[in-house]
């Protein structure tokens, strides 16, 4: 091998300094503003009064419910697809990855257009005046299973390539066999078997299907949803000091999620995008 | 990303059993009703009149009425701006943490930054802009404070083309960053060695041997931040209140009421987005493939 003299990487260390100045100039202004709700003093008044608001309470634990709701349903919907299709359909696999690919290419508003148009109006049978069912954005609980219809398809990319890697790194068949030997049937083997070897990817998918949803303004704000999204967006039109607040509250939460992803799963970033 | 399991052995291939299709419907059942419908909604309404009839005008029309090709050039120009933009500094970045020679420890904490910063968009990502660069914002204040440089009297604002761009950045490098670390890790030791033993300069390893390996996941990655700023919608309205009339902004406005007073129109309006997607998407996973070819 060569010896090399290394001098200090200037250059690296330069883009470096300038990404951190990227990231962190916005949060600490963010912070700043949101301290400084009292005249020529520091205090966390801004917080207060956000947090205080009966309105935050409820946009926030409705959110956080919506999203419990996608992570549970998703679970229920992505795990035995994924399983099975490892176990027994491996013909299936390229057309499901191509289908769990198309959120990409249907970004947030154009696929609440699609379901405005559909699930507003009566849903009948093709060329007939046959209904199947009546419009879902008629009634509350119609809407809230559209929204987190919504959010599972938003979710779909990662929640799917998250549980199929979980998988590939444990030997499904083998784990199926020997269940199967002891007397299991399919649903003690997906929930006691599969289900637990997989933990770590479910968490990850979950965190970051929780990152997405919380937030989440377009979906919300078209389908009419109280979320935590909308409300964040109508304080800003008549507030200053406790979106700001707010906004570094989800900042905050997004790290923490995105922190724990890297702790369970030991690096790999992922990335994802409800801009 | 794909990638196969299992290999049959010729003689036990399995006759294709119907039965085992039933165990994916309920996935099938869910994409179709969710996605595939509402999509193939749209696609059937843009070849539509007003009066139901098939029609390729609303396609045609796409390129003839100003406003819309305003919207979708101010859309490619945002989008291309800050592709090229945050994947330039977003490869800096990675190439500074991975072959860059700075400690092992700043790697993991950028990478972690960057998961949560590509992230963060959508209203908190306007709002910190403004608490940034807005009229009253941070940065507003110390440059004029301290330097005496009032950005705002010189023609800055931070509600235009230029402070969405600035703000795009920051959803946009971070994105870079998650996909260039890996594909610089790739850039195999040997490679550089072998080009110092045969002579070969630093410039002359990057330009004639790192970059041109690079290339396909540089090209690719940009594309795919192309198509990231193009589906944007949140953070363009947070911080426009929809005065910026990109392509998703408008469609926005024709959901909420026929401003285009012709369905078919916002249809098909949807669709060219759709197109211009799917075209960046597949553009990226042809490159994706090409790189895997060296880099892995």
């Amino acid at each position: 091998m060569i010896m090399r003299f290394r001098k200090i990487p200037f250059w690296s260390w330069l883009w470096f300094g300038l990404g951190v100045v990227y990231f962190l100039v916005p949060l600490l202004a963010t912070l700043e503003f949101s301290l400084s709700m009292e005249r020529d003093k520091i205090g966390l008044l801004a917080y207060e009064r956000a947090f205080e608001d009966k309105n935050f309470i409820e946009t926030f634990t409705y959110s956080n419910l919506l999203a419990l709701a996608t992570i549970l349903a998703s679970i229920v919907l992505m795990v035995p697809t994924a399983y099975w299709i490892r176990l027994r359909l491996p013909e299936a696999r390229r057309i499901t990855e191509f289908i769990t690919l198309l959120p990409f290419v249907v970004p947030a508003i154009i696929l609440v257009f699609g379901l405005i148009r559909i699930y507003s109006s009566p849903l009948s049978v093709p060329f007939t005046e046959i209904e199947i069912f009546r419009p879902l954005t008629n009634t509350k609980i119609g809407t809230n299973i559209l929204i987190v219809a919504g959010y599972m398809v938003l979710a779909m990319p990662y929640m799917y390539r998250s549980v199929d890697t979980g998988m590939r790194t444990v030997d499904v068949r083998t784990l199926t066999e020997a269940a199967q030997s002891l007397g299991a049937n399919w649903f003690t083997i997906i929930v006691r078997v599969i289900l637990p070897n997989i933990r770590a990817a479910l968490l990850s998918g979950a965190l970051l299907t929780f990152a997405i949803v919380v937030g989440e303004v377009i979906l919300a704000s078209f389908l009419g949803v109280d979320a935590f999204g909308p409300y964040l967006f109508l304080l800003g039109q008549h507030r200053a000091y406790e979106p700001a607040a707010l906004t570094f509250v989800t900042f905050l939460l997004t790290w923490a999620a995105m922190g724990l992803i890297q702790l369970f799963t030991g690096g790999q970033g992922q990335a994802a995008g409800a801009h | 990303m794909t990638q196969t399991v299992l290999s049959h052995p010729k003689s036990l291939k399995p006759a294709s059993n119907w039965k085992n299709w039933l165990g994916v419907v309920p996935f099938f059942l869910f994409a179709f009703l969710f996605l595939i419908l509402p999509s193939l909604r749209l696609f059937v309404g843009s070849f539509t009149d007003n009066e139901g009839n098939f029609t390729f005008q609303n396609i045609l029309q796409l390129f003839t009425q100003k406003s819309i090709i305003d919207a979708y050039w101010l859309s490619i120009r945002i989008s291309a701006i800050t592709a090229l933009g945050g994947g330039i500094f977003g490869f800096l970045l990675a190439y500074s943490v991975t072959v860059g020679g700075l400690p092992r420890a700043l790697r993991s904490a950028l990478i972690t930054f960057s998961g949560v910063a590509s992230n963060f968009a959508g209203v908190p990502l306007a709002f910190a802009f403004v608490a940034t660069i807005g009229r009253t914002g941070f940065i507003t204040a110390v440059l004029k404070d301290v330097f005496g440089i009032n950005i705002y009297q010189s023609g800055f604002n931070l509600y235009s083309f230029v402070g969405l761009s600035i703000t795009y950045m920051y959803f946009q490098f971070p994105l870079m960053v998650l996909i260039m670390a890996p594909a610089l890790d790739g850039l195999k030791r040997e490679w550089r060695e072998a080009a110092e033993n045969l002579g070969a300069t630093t410039t002359q390893y990057w330009l004639r041997i790192a970059f041109p390996v690079l290339l396909p996941s540089l090209l690719g990655a940009i594309i795919l931040l192309f198509g990231n700023a193009f589906g944007a919608y949140a953070t363009a309205y947070a911080l426009t209140g929809g005065t910026l009339p990109i392509v998703t902004i408008q469609i926005g406005a024709q959901i909420r009421g026929d401003v285009l007073h012709n369905p078919g129109l916002g249809y098909a309006m949807a669709m060219g987005m759709v197109f211009i997607m799917a075209v960046s998407l597949a553009g990226y996973s042809w490159l994706q493939k090409l790189s895997e070819r060296w880099l892995r």
